[in-house]
């Protein structure tokens, strides 16, 4: 039993409560002013801490230079890996952000039997991180559809696009068929339990893991869970949803007029979301800013090429060349090493014998 | 080795990757015998004018702390996030997926969790959280904040102490976060308070003085030069002439002064020489090497950002001084980091240097334009490729060689095919080893950024395993008997490990390799190779 997994399920459980049972008394306080509150919350935090990150300079460019630098012409350099050039480096934040590129790198150390190591590819939690962030961006893009009306042909499309998947039975006697499948959101839901399971049952995993890293899991795979429950098992009365969605983004819901019969399971989903966005610039999800401005990644490596500059470059103390001839003279010219300055030559005191004489 | 380093079947077995029942936050740190280095000698921290100078043992309950302490350390902390928006980064963004875990060679050696790279941070990240953030502030341990205490502190001046600033667990961060940075912070925050180790401030501070880690002052630099002269001329007929702080020659030649103190250094050492006597003879390259400026490497690196700002101002200087065109630089790892993403910001512009031009090739090294900088290896593989060197390869026959990549050379800059260029030019039996152990994944040798002390040898060769694994496979499968290397500090360091893991396999640096293969003008027919061992076919020859 670990205390940090279960503070974060307690925690996820007890938010559902308190939507369920909220918004039977106050609908518009979870239908609307939360949500509202949630998105400022999201944006101006977000916003904070990126200007936060930006306000504190780049003194030096250390990249990760993860290939061969640009060097002799007949060596081939890795543009892309050790990027000397603007193009090279948006390829590389590109890949980087659109392919987890560095993680796809990911090996596996195993220690075998006659004592040696291998190191071998481990692609699933790259598999499992770019499945999970598509799927919660299809779900993202299609959900727009609740702030159109019409809903624009580009998000039907896409709608179309991940609910390929159809389960009808069409007889004489039974006609029985599901709303088609969205793919993004049971992807989004088994990516979501496959990266908790895998905290939980990776040892080194679990012990680095924090409640901070269980707490965003079970809030997005109750966001999911809840997603599924609305379209597949339970009726919800969706014109209603999608007047008070219209709504909020039309601000005609500042009348805190709340539609009738939108269902409980509908605000706990929404209290999730809403709980997600406040809690999202506040924690290790700003990755999704962080990943942008990483300066291992976003500078180009030709750093002997082009000169750096560094805001701040206090002078410091130096052992310059004269002290150190100063201190090394006679030295230096008995081994014969060339000096700047000779030694003045001495003036010879005459010695007391020679002052008797 | 001392008496006490476990036997490389204890160590091995000693190695335990099951993760212990108690949380890492709740697990005091055992400061154990053999995996720390000595605290620093007070004068030496004195003489470089460091902060808290002061005798103490890491073995001791009182570290002999300034009273403010944890005061100086949150004031630091504050002061280097804004100074530095990769820490900032790097403390908010972690997700602790795990993908760094098992990528720290000490780690892989220790099976300690706290080598894992992400908990090496978060011993950080759990002060920042609890002093900087207000979900630390509000949920403390829920949100992975702790407050700061001697544990705490000692906690960090332990495992700051076992990282190697390889950067090999950057490489697989998907948001790029550099557990080296991280590390150079953090013992930047330890060097407040005193808290440095004397295998790092003792060579700074010799540094500082006479020019180099090892305290040489000038005339003993020439003279230990002169020793290899003497070797050079019995080993080949010829005698070199190196020049010393000769003003207006074409170049400024630095390396690590551990090539001039150590074997096999030395033999890297005289390899340089016999290069600029050949290069010299033939198209009268004018080639001068530094007293002052006589140490390419740079523990200030490992102590503070003004520190190694200080040692290394001594290469711009010198040049200037001394009037040269630009500087090319030896075979060293950290030295190379420091130059090729510190230098020029740091105590540049070098606008008194010309842009590198070979003046024997003609090709101009672009890519050092603005630090004017070369390494050697670019530099050699270059005359090679222009049939500048006139080679027998042949006779580097009786060594079955396999590369191994310094970190520095690879993750702070990219250099991977002019070293091999360079090998296989002048030896005929290369092996790498496995794809997932060098060039950009390569391993570090266990004992990098400092760590190459006499007292923690057992975290050395522990966090040395990885690369000596990957060198016995070679060993095994071709028969690799010489693992070349272009850092100063791997030939310091892997001998002993190759010794304790791989025991018939030796090191040497490129450059030995390349003079041995050199075909002198005016050379007597040489038997031996630098080291006085006998050239292939040569095994029978008489010794004189």
């Amino acid at each position: 039993m670990n205390k940090y997994y279960m503070s974060s399920l307690l925690a996820v459980f007890a938010l559902a409560a308190v939507a369920y049972f909220g918004s039977m008394g106050l609908p518009w306080l979870f239908g609307i002013l939360l949500p509202y509150a949630a998105v400022v919350v999201f944006v101006l935090g977000f916003a904070r801490k990126v200007m936060g990150w930006a306000r504190s300079p780049v003194p030096f460019r250390i990249t990760t230079t993860s290939g061969q630098q640009q060097s002799l012409p007949w060596i081939q350099q890795a543009r892309i890996d050790n990027p000397s050039s603007t193009v090279g480096v948006i390829v590389r934040m590109a890949l980087e952000v659109l392919t987890f590129r560095s993680l796809f790198r990911n090996t596996r150390m195993k220690l075998h039997d006659g004592g040696k190591f291998s190191y071998n590819l481990e692609i699933f939690l790259w598999v499992g991180a770019l499945a999970f962030h598509y799927a919660f961006l299809t779900t993202l893009v299609r959900h727009t559809r609740f702030f159109f009306e019409p809903t624009p042909l580009c998000i039907q499309f896409l709608e179309n696009a991940d609910s390929f998947f159809r389960f009808e039975i069409i007889y004489d006697f039974i006609q029985f068929g599901l709303p088609g499948i969205y793919v993004s959101g049971l992807v989004l839901f088994a990516a979501a339990v496959y990266l908790f399971l895998r905290r939980l049952f990776v040892s080194n995993v679990r012990y680095i893991s924090l409640a901070s890293d269980y707490f965003p899991l079970f809030l997005i795979i109750g966001i999911a869970f809840t997603g599924i429950l609305m379209r597949y098992f339970t009726k919800v009365d969706i014109t209603a949803i999608k007047e008070l969605t219209m709504g909020l983004i039309t601000l005609k819901a500042l009348t805190f007029q709340v539609p009738e019969g939108i269902s409980a399971l509908f605000y706990i989903h929404l209290f999730f979301v809403s709980v997600l966005l406040v809690y999202f610039p506040f924690s290790k999800l700003m990755h999704m800013g962080g990943v942008f401005l990483s300066p291992t990644r976003n500078m180009t490596g030709n750093t002997r090429q082009v000169r750096h500059t560094n805001p701040w470059n206090p002078p410091v103390k130096v052992h310059t060349y004269e002290a150190y001839e100063d201190e090394y003279r006679e030295k230096m010219i008995e081994a014969g090493l060339p000096v700047e300055k000779m030694p003045e030559p001495k003036v010879e005191k005459p010695t007391e014998e020679e002052k008797k004489e | 080795m001392s008496d006490e380093t476990p036997k490389p079947d204890e160590l091995f077995g000693k190695i335990d990757y099951r993760t212990p029942a108690k949380g890492w936050m709740d697990t005091p740190v055992n400061i154990r015998k053999g995996m720390y280095c000595y605290a620093s000698n007070p004068k030496s921290v004195k003489n470089l004018g460091l902060p808290n100078a002061r005798a103490w043992n890491p073995l001791e309950d009182d570290w002999k702390l300034p009273e403010n302490w944890q005061q100086i350390l949150h004031e630091g902390f504050k002061e280097r996030l804004d100074k530095f928006r990769s820490i900032k980064i790097f403390m908010d963004i972690c997700v602790r997926c795990g993908a760094c875990a098992d990528k720290c060679h000490f780690f892989i050696g220790t099976g300690d969790p706290k080598n894992m790279p992400v908990l090496r941070a978060e011993l950080l990240r759990s002060i920042y959280r609890n002093d900087f953030t207000p979900t630390g502030k509000i949920f403390g341990r829920l949100a992975g904040a702790r407050p700061m205490t001697l544990e705490v502190l000692k906690e960090w001046w332990y495992y700051l102490f076992q990282c190697s600033e390889c950067r090999r667990c950057s490489v697989y961060c998907p948001y790029g976060i550099d557990t080296a940075e991280i590390t150079i912070f953090g013992r930047e925050l330890l060097n407040l308070i005193g808290l440095n180790i004397d295998w790092i401030a003792t060579p700074v501070s010799n540094c500082y003085n006479t020019g180099n880690h090892l305290g040489i002052q000038p005339h003993a630099f020439k003279d230990m030069l002169n020793f290899f002269v003497e070797d050079i001329e019995e080993i080949t007929g010829i005698h070199v002439e190196p020049q010393y702080n000769k003003k207006g020659a074409d170049i400024l030649f630095i390396t690590p002064s551990g090539d001039v103190f150590a074997d096999p250094g030395t033999y890297t050492c005289m390899g340089y020489m016999l290069l600029f006597h050949y290069l010299k003879e033939k198209y009268g390259l004018d080639v001068t090497w530094s007293t002052y400026a006589s140490e390419g490497g740079n523990f200030g690196f490992f102590t503070s950002h003004e520190t190694m700002k200080r040692l290394n101002a001594k290469m711009y200087n010198e040049a200037r001084r001394l009037g040269v065109k630009w500087i090319l630089g030896g075979e060293c790892g950290h030295m190379w980091r420091v130059i090729s993403q510190y230098m020029d910001t740091m105590n540049g512009p070098a606008d008194f240097l010309e842009t590198p031009v070979n003046p024997i090739t003609g090709t101009r090294f672009e890519n050092a334009a603005s630090t004017k900088m070369v390494h050697i290896a670019e530099f050699t593989a270059d005359l090679i490729r222009h049939g500048k060197l006139e080679l027998d390869p042949g006779r580097n026959d009786n060594k079955i060689i396999s590369f191994h990549d310094s970190c520095n050379p690879s993750r702070g800059m990219g250099m991977f095919d002019e070293p091999r260029y360079v090998i296989k030019n002048v030896a005929n039996n290369f092996y790498d080893m496995p794809a997932n152990t060098i060039r950009e994944q390569t391993f570090c040798c266990g004992s990098g950024s400092g760590l190459n002390a006499g007292e923690d040898m057992e975290l050395r060769m522990a966090g040395g395993l990885p690369r000596a694994n990957a060198v016995k496979h070679v060993h095994e499968t071709y028969g690799v008997n010489m693992l070349a290397c272009v850092c100063a500090i791997d030939r310091a360091a892997l001998p002993t490990s190759m010794e304790y893991w791989v025991p018939d396999v030796d090191v040497t640096g490129v450059h030995e390799l390349v003079a041995n293969a050199l075909i002198l003008p005016g050379e007597q027919d040489r038997t031996t190779d630098l080291r006085g061992e006998p050239l292939p076919g040569m095994e029978d020859a008489d010794e004189g």
